[in-house]
């Protein structure tokens, strides 16, 4: 057998990895005259070290774990995509018409129908390039990301011209009512003494998002759709001589995939800003697809990726913060890491996988 | 050796910056960044002349995403920073509810107003500065069309347009403004292509003097205008020296002298609305060398004449936003 002990697939690659960015950033922080060490302990300090700093932390890994879980979702039929920024952007908008038109009585309710709005809008918008997929073989990469454009146009159109309020000057829609906000952490974990995650605005969503992984954990390994997308996934042509229909599996993981993605808007448009606004998602559909790389397609690596990719955002906040190191600095560090984690995965891989090989041979 | 000084020296400086109370002002620059050629550049330049004047420092942050408006705001304030200055109407949301939090320090917030005993709202009366350069702009018109290219449309940018039209209509009450705006989106803050060619298409219906009130737009209306040999008007910053005797003058909009007083007056900041028109030389148009040669005497002369009027309350300029229409097309 040449393969690799698992541990290593899904524990030493990804530490390599990670420790290869991490060098790369120290090097490209000290050519600009800074120091790595200072820089990782404020990166450390301002995002691990105070409540307030999880608070941002958990805040983005929640939009991290839905984004991340959509293209696992579809990767798993071998599907990938990368639409989840604009199926996420009208997500955004299922969740504003939601909270914006129906009178909620309380938040609990409004987060359900909240997440039904943006499920259904994400949905609907990985439906088309699904169809396409499926029916005309017009291939996924290539419709998804355009896709995203065509959202992001429809977005700008409703915000401008439908749900701006009269004499705003953002493209923005109108605050939600007081009813449908949802409560942060700072409400659930506060005490009279003390203030906790002061400020922060991760909220009751991240709870969404364990959940969400738990189920997606139970439909890929646990039920006879997810074993039929794991099998598609595997081999079209032995599924098809299986009875399995290719074109209801296409659409049936992309609408998952994509009501996924619509469901982090719940935690941006509902848990954060409290209004539909132009740049929710701000690239996490597409920080969703390292994610899904790097935690290896399983909901529970995807949640520890998602966690690390949310202390990279708030710990670069605070570097913008407390240090000179410009934000575009901030973006390659974030970039190395996703290059290394992602994109260069099988360059660590392959060598240690012969290094096992290797050492397996000498051993038998 | 150097070294370890450098990572001593850094060390102590993270540990300050992450604990002890600083008492220098802050300054947080909208999502358009700080190098924008206009409004956060200008703003940025006001700090930087503190900043040299004093001797002193200021923090400084470029926003990355929507969460971090907060997150700047509350992470500046806990540190002691003071006053907070940030520039652009979107942090009036947040500023709003994260001004009660902090009640000892002081924000200033340009070009939105928000009502809190702690934070100094400065917005300017773009629309007297605008109708100046639309007197100038009709008197320096021989087709007897001028232009008008904005940015985002947004009621800020018709206020603009607004009032630089009552200044072309009341030189000459028959002359034609062409109005175009880039978009709808904050991109259309930064598309100088677009503007390039809305300044085209205006010079084909006849414009020979046009007002860029665009951003980092207006670097490419003012560039076209140049080259097909018509006059531009710029604005917010002094822009004449960008095409010397080509751009006939400036609306300027000091968002550099607000944030200067803002950190000359430190913690002693006085809150409340504050407004910057031509009465307080907050707002003024531009005389150089680079457009001395274009404007006439006549042309100050007028130009002057009004502007005394709108300072000493004698004429007043109708603002768009007061009630969202203009009364001249």
């Amino acid at each position: 057998m040449d393969k690799m002990p698992k541990w290593a697939d899904i524990v030493l690659i990804p530490l390599i990895s990670l420790f290869l960015a991490a060098f790369f950033s120290a090097l490209v922080i000290l050519a600009i005259g800074e120091n790595p060490i200072a820089a990782l302990k404020l990166m450390v300090d301002g995002a691990l070290m105070r409540s307030a700093g999880w608070g941002y932390t958990l805040y983005y890994a929640t939009n991290f774990i839905f984004t991340g879980l959509a293209v696992s979702v579809a990767f798993h039929a071998r599907l990938f995509n990368i639409g989840g920024e604009g199926q996420a952007m009208l997500g955004g908008l299922g969740v504003a018409l939601a909270c914006l038109y129906i009178d909620w009585p309380h938040w609990s309710l409004a987060i359900l129908g909240a997440s039904v709005g943006a499920a259904c809008f994400g949905a609907l918008w990985a439906l088309i390039p699904a169809y396409l997929q499926a029916k005309r073989g017009s291939h996924i990469v290539i419709t998804t990301i355009m896709f995203n454009f065509i959202a992001a146009a429809i977005l700008n159109y409703v915000l401008v011209e439908l749900l701006r309020p009269v004499g705003a000057m953002d493209p923005a829609s109108a605050k939600f009512p007081e009813a449908v906000h949802l409560p942060t952490f700072q409400d659930m974990f506060s005490t009279e003494g003390s203030k906790l995650f002061r400020g922060a605005p991760a909220n009751v969503t991240f709870f969404l998002a364990l959940l969400a992984c738990l189920v997606v954990w139970v439909l890929i390994w646990k039920t006879r759709l997810g074993y039929e997308i794991r099998a598609f996934g595997e081999s079209e042509t032995a599924a098809k001589y299986a009875g399995i229909s290719p074109v209801r599996i296409t659409v049936i993981a992309m609408l998952i995939s994509g009501a996924l993605a619509g469901m982090m808007s719940v935690n941006t448009t509902m848990g954060e800003s409290e209004r539909l606004i132009l740049n929710s998602t701000e690239g996490a559909g597409f920080i969703g697809i390292a994610v899904a790389l790097m935690g290896r397609n399983h909901p529970f690596g995807v949640l520890l990726a998602a966690i690390l990719f949310g202390f990279l955002y708030q710990g670069g906040a605070e570097l913008a913060l407390w240090t000179s190191i410009p934000r575009e600095l901030i973006v390659v560090i974030q970039a190395l890491v996703i290059l290394f984690t992602g994109a260069l995965d099988n360059m660590v891989r392959e060598p240690l996988e012969k290094l096992f090989i290797a050492m397996r041979r000498r051993n038998a | 050796m150097s070294l370890m000084h450098k990572f001593l020296g850094a060390a102590a400086a993270a540990a300050l910056s992450a604990g002890a109370a600083l008492a220098e002002p802050a300054l947080i620059f909208d999502l358009g960044g700080k190098f924008d050629k206009s409004f956060n550049e200008a703003a940025f330049g006001g700090a930087t002349r503190w900043a040299e004047e004093t001797g002193n420092t200021f923090r400084e942050i470029e926003l990355q995403s929507e969460a971090q408006r907060e997150q700047a705001l509350r992470r500046f304030a806990e540190a002691g920073a003071n006053p907070i200055v940030m520039t652009g109407f979107a942090f009036g949301n947040v500023l709003s509810e994260v001004a009660p939090d902090y009640p000892d320090t002081k924000f200033a917030i340009i070009d939105m107003v928000v009502d809190a005993p702690n934070v100094r709202s400065v917005v300017f009366n773009e629309h007297e500065g605008s109708y100046l350069v639309g007197m100038m702009a009709a008197q320096a018109s021989k087709s007897g069309t001028v232009g008008f290219i904005g940015g985002m449309d947004i009621p800020l940018i018709r206020k603009f347009a607004c009032g630089y039209v009552q200044g072309v209509k009341a030189v000459n009450p028959d002359a034609t403004v062409i109005q175009n705006m880039t978009g709808t989106t904050p991109a259309a803050w930064n598309d100088p292509v677009k503007g390039s060619e809305l300044t085209k298409a205006q010079i084909a219906q006849g414009a020979d003097v046009v007002y860029a009130a665009a951003g980092g737009t207006g670097v490419g209306v003012l560039q076209t205008a140049a080259d097909e040999g018509i006059l531009s008007v710029g604005v917010d910053s002094n822009q004449n020296h960008l095409h010397s005797g080509k751009v006939l003058t400036s609306m300027m909009k000091r968002v550099d002298n607000a944030v200067y007083e803002a950190m000359t007056a430190g913690v002693d900041l006085e809150t409340g609305f504050n407004v910057m028109g031509v009465a307080n030389g907050g707002i003024d148009y531009a005389m150089d060398e680079h457009n001395a040669a274009l404007v006439s005497a006549d042309m100050k002369a007028s130009v002057d004449g009004a502007k005394e009027k709108i300072a000493s309350g004698e004429l007043a300029v109708h603002d768009y936003m007061s009630d969202n229409t203009c009364p001249v097309e």
